[in-house]
């Protein structure tokens, strides 16, 4: 293996973004025909390392080498021609395209044969489908159809699953075997371990922005690659914060949601939420979750059934109306800004969106609101170049730090939170889980609804199952088994899920 | 006159108020189709009409005079270009600004130069006049009723159809045309495939601005038959503006859009007082009025893909996190 020659050599490369540094003198080796994984915590660096490569960013030291000859890569165009391909995490398509289109574009009518692809890599997608109407995993595929159609050899991937499904993933996974096999140089950043041990021949682990070290991943294992990871060893298993049972707050009796179309969302549901717990929710992605927390929070008009807080009824008031009786909600959208905070706006600016109705006058008091800010950002280790940072600059990990802290601050009577750790890693996770267990002893009743089976069970008290909009099961996790919830969940989806849980 | 001659001669002069709109509308469909949003229409058509008007004057060739109005227009196109794209300060500023310079330079050259000419009256060149006078196509003029309506007109308007069909071509079926419509859907897109963003942007922008510029040049030598007056493109700039919202992007159905508003401008002139007698003001107001219709009713409807070009309005920086 070692005497394959490199594709891609990297010295001492530094980037910094204002005060903080992003990647400090970084060497990294890529060999041509092999898979390496760029593991890392979120704003560990890896994208950065490779928005370099890609031309997107210029180092502001270092050399970089491809295929044993120095390079200087000053836009995206340079990095094409030297056979570099990056699939961005947030695709770069025009929504308006054909697959077609977007494939051509800027080919100065060389031809591409993007059906000479399609057919050698055995894709299964409509190159006249437009953008807009295509799932996910299609515009991926357009975008993988897009690099190799370049010629490129050096394939980097930004956390390509991060948006798939469990089926989708694995046919990405035979894909990129397939182009190792082709003798394509494949980088891919993740953050998720499983990934890595599935797909990687090799990986590199960067940590606050330095590489500290890579190994083959058949000799590695997963504590040891977490311990690189975070820089400590973290325990694995969560801890279940102590349980004072208290009274029942929220009381979701016989629910009925219907969908824009008329169809069911959520039927029959019923359960209760007690002070001091964590309740959790789980269900394969669309059973019915989305409908679940906005009908609660008064966004989302319910058909039928009751939602109570404290004996009282709370459906058909404004949200308004919610959130001063206390119910606060944290959703993680798949794109994180899309629901909740105002990316061009500070941290500061984005607590007053919630506050400034009970602040007296016409102008508002900043001041209290930065102090609120600054005392999130050291309680939270919120990492922000300053309080005057817009937050769509802050890593992902960070704005939902921001987002659930600002429901936090709140004080609510009952905490909604979906999705909390959507795309964090294991360090980052772990402060969300602190916050929820640390909201939980504060006799807050926690609704969680969650995607990890592993941290259902060893977060909440107690689990609801979500299937098709009707709740299967309500069970004490302390006696709840993984392959009960999965049953609970539905067959199939319930074994893929175990495999990358 | 009959009716049908009176019918006949109401369309020709929609026609001929409908050139400088089209001309107005394509220069800003092919801006904002790079991506930029370019308020300074009215201004580009200021420059030109001034611009060609005087070399007209001092040149005596009508291909100097288009010539420099197409270059007036590209030069203000290019502050633009150079404060938005380079520089990368906002658009509508930067446009609005653009509207006002135009105006007000082309407004004082116009009056200097009326108040030192000999006879305090500015005369163009009767070759130039000569021209851009409707073309007489022989038989073909000859034919009855069409022959009027589409083989009599000046050279100008059959250049701006022209202009509309081959950027239509070009927009929807050159390889360029589909990057420039990346640049203006998704700059981060098209810079990844390797499109330079910003030479796009520039290009297109000043080409954009020339044919503005011409629009200003016909205002001024065709409509006005080259006899400067104050306020000379009076406000035709917006409603070009609105016409990039009518026709939705579309270079054809711009073509469309400029004849509607252009019946619009004349409607006036030609309906008999005593069958409809209302005020004037009334029919001034018309344009405006159906613009307003127009971007209520656009803003309800459409597809994806008759909608602004996504990235229009928002200025490109590659290492935007």
């Amino acid at each position: 293996m070692t005497d394959t020659p490199l594709a891609i050599s990297l010295r001492g490369l530094t980037k910094t973004f204002g005060k903080v540094v992003a990647n400090d003198h970084i060497d990294l080796d890529v060999r041509t025909g092999e898979i390496l994984a760029l593991l890392g915590e979120n704003g560990s660096g890896k994208t950065t390392l490779m928005n370099m490569l890609s031309g997107t960013y210029q180092p502001d030291e270092g050399s970089i080498w491809i295929r044993g000859r120095r390079v200087n890569i000053r836009s995206p165009r340079e990095a094409i021609d030297l056979g570099i391909g990056m699939i961005h995490q947030h695709f770069k398509l025009v929504d308006v395209f054909t697959a077609r289109e977007n494939i051509l574009l800027g080919q100065k009518g060389r031809s591409a044969a993007p059906d000479e692809i399609v057919g050698r890599l055995q894709l299964s997608i409509d190159l006249n489908k437009k953008v807009y109407n295509m799932s996910v995993s299609e515009k991926q595929t357009v975008e993988i159809i897009k690099v190799i159609s370049r010629g490129a050899d050096i394939l980097i991937l930004d956390e390509p699953t991060a948006v798939l499904t469990p089926q989708e993933i694995d046919a990405l996974f035979d894909l990129l075997r397939l182009m190792k096999q082709e003798g394509k140089a494949i980088v891919i950043i993740t953050h998720k371990l499983e990934e890595v041990m599935a797909i990687s021949d090799r990986v590199a682990v960067l940590h606050r922005g330095r590489n500290v070290g890579s190994v083959q991943t058949a000799d590695a294992d997963r504590f040891l690659l977490t311990e690189m990871m975070v820089g400590r060893q973290v325990g694995l298993s969560i801890q279940r914060a102590p349980m004072q049972a208290g009274n029942t707050i929220l009381d979701i009796h016989q629910l009925k949601v219907l969908g824009p179309e008329g169809q069911p969302e959520l039927q029959k549901v019923s359960f209760t939420l007690r002070a001091g717990e964590i309740l959790g929710v789980a269900g394969v992605a669309g059973s019915g979750q989305r409908a679940l927390c906005e009908s609660i929070a008064g966004l989302q008009e319910i058909a039928g059934g009751s939602i109570l807080l404290d004996g009282k009824r709370i459906d058909g008031l404004s949200p308004r109306e919610i959130i001063k009786r206390g119910i606060s909600m944290a959703f993680i959208p798949e794109d994180r800004l899309g629901m909740g905070l105002v990316g061009s706006m500070d941290i500061p600016d984005n607590l007053l969106l919630k506050t400034y109705r009970d602040q007296p006058g016409v102008l508002l008091r900043r001041k209290a609101a930065r102090e609120e800010a600054q005392e999130m950002i050291d309680r939270l280790d919120i990492a922000t170049p300053g309080l005057s940072t817009p937050v769509r600059k802050l890593s992902g990990g960070n704005v939902q730090k921001v987002l659930l802290g600002r429901e936090i601050n709140l004080s609510p009577r009952v905490l909604i939170t979906a999705y909390p750790v959507r795309g964090l890693d294991i360090g980052a996770s772990m402060t969300i889980y602190d916050m929820l267990n640390e909201q939980k002893q504060k006799g807050v009743g926690v609704l969680f609804i969650g995607e990890d089976l592993d941290v259902l069970l060893s977060l909440c008290d107690r689990i609801v199952v979500l299937s098709g909009g009707k709740v299967t099961a309500i069970v004490d996790s302390k006696f709840a088994t993984k392959a009960l919830l999965g049953m609970k969940m539905t067959g199939l989806a319930t074994d893929k899920e175990d495999a990358y849980a | 006159m009959t009716f049908a001659d009176q019918l006949i001669a109401f369309l020709y002069a929609a026609v001929l108020a409908s050139v400088p709109l089209l001309y107005g509308t394509l220069g800003e469909i092919l801006i904002e189709k790079s991506g930029n949003l370019n308020l300074g229409v009215e201004g580009m058509m200021y420059l030109g009409a001034i611009t060609g008007f005087l070399a007209s004057y001092l040149f005596g060739s009508p291909l100097i005079a288009l010539a420099f109005s197409f270059l007036a227009g590209m030069a203000g196109a290019a502050i633009y270009a150079f404060i938005t794209v380079t520089l990368k300060a906002n658009q509508n500023v930067t446009g609005l600004t653009l509207t006002m310079f135009g105006t007000g330079v082309a407004n004082f050259v116009g009056e200097v130069l009326k108040s030192t000419a000999p006879a305090g009256a500015v005369f163009m060149n009767e070759a130039v006049k000569a021209w851009l006078l409707p073309l007489n196509l022989g038989p073909l003029t000859q034919l009855p009723v069409v022959g009027k309506l589409l083989f009599n007109h000046s050279i100008l308007t059959y250049l701006a159809i022209v202009t509309a069909v081959t950027l239509h071509l070009y927009l929807n079926h050159s390889s360029l045309g589909l990057n420039l419509r990346a640049v203006g859907e998704n700059p981060a897109a098209a810079d990844a495939m390797g499109v330079n963003v910003s030479r796009y942007k520039y290009i297109h922008i000043l080409l954009g601005g020339g044919i503005c510029g011409l629009g200003g040049a016909y205002i001024s030598l065709v409509t006005a038959l080259g006899n400067w007056q104050p306020d000379i493109v009076g406000g035709q700039g917006w409603i070009a503006m609105a016409l990039v919202i009518f026709s939705s992007w579309s270079p054809l159905r711009a073509i469309l859009g400029a004849l509607v508003f252009g019946t619009l401008n004349v409607l006036h002139l030609y309906v008999p007082r005593d069958v409809v007698n209302i005020p004037g003001a009334f029919y001034s107001m018309l344009p405006f009025v159906v613009t307003a219709l127009v971007l209520i009713f656009s803003s309800i409807r459409m597809k994806r893909e008759h909608q602004q070009p996504a990235g229009c309005g928002v200025n490109y920086f590659r290492e935007e996190r």
